[in-house]
């Protein structure tokens, strides 16, 4: 029931881009993950700079779960047969544990 | 029903396990839809799709006439993990 949770694990230390809610994107090295997917970044850039100056001196943030829409991530990363199978077994546990 | 491979399709996130691997479409918040390929998802319906389109209909408004023009804005994204707190709906891909 943490499979995102291990999924972004495995990104740590890896460049991605995230997309806020608000329309804000960042791009950082993933530096830490929880299980509520908040995120922290490190040595992070803002696409479009020109219209979103106000983190033109932040190095580090903290991103709060729940204000993510996307995370764009690097597509050689992903073992695409795991991951699904992986997502398959997930869903068959959440099942069985929901009938018991 | 016997239920040793988890095959039978019984509750609504059954049929979004029947996706993976297949092109699905994604209704989102804020006029957006997706359509990519289904990797993986959860009870939340976060996901990770791959090469996908973002169709954002934007709403312009002509500064002299007023009037609005409605228009597609395309993005492609090689993978993308989806919060699923945004979805509205998932479906197979809707030929438009």
């Amino acid at each position: 029931t943490c499979f995102f949770f291990s999924f972004f694990k495995t990104l740590v230390g890896h460049t991605i881009i995230v997309e806020l809610k608000n329309d804000l994107i960042i791009e950082g090295v993933l530096h830490a993950v929880d299980q509520y997917l908040n995120l922290k970044l490190r040595n992070i850039s803002v696409h479009d700079e020109d219209k979103y100056p106000h983190m033109i001196s932040v190095k580090n943030c903290f991103i709060r779960g729940s204000v993510v829409r996307y995370v764009q991530i690097p597509k050689d990363h992903v073992d695409v047969p795991l991951l699904q199978d992986s997502a398959r077994l997930e869903a068959k546990q959440l099942k069985e544990a929901s009938k018991h | 029903m016997a239920d040793t491979l988890g095959t039978t399709v019984e509750e609504p996130l059954d049929l979004i396990r029947l996706s993976l691997d297949e092109r699905i479409f994604v209704k989102l918040r804020g006029d957006r839809e997706l359509r990519g390929k289904l990797h993986a998802y959860d009870q939340h319906l976060n996901m990770i799709l791959g090469d996908v389109t973002e169709t954002h209909t934007v709403v312009e408004i002509d500064e002299e006439t007023f009037e609005e023009i409605v228009k597609p804005v395309k993005r492609e994204i090689d993978m993308l993990f989806v919060r699923g707190d945004s979805v509205i709906l998932v479906a197979p891909p809707i030929r438009t």
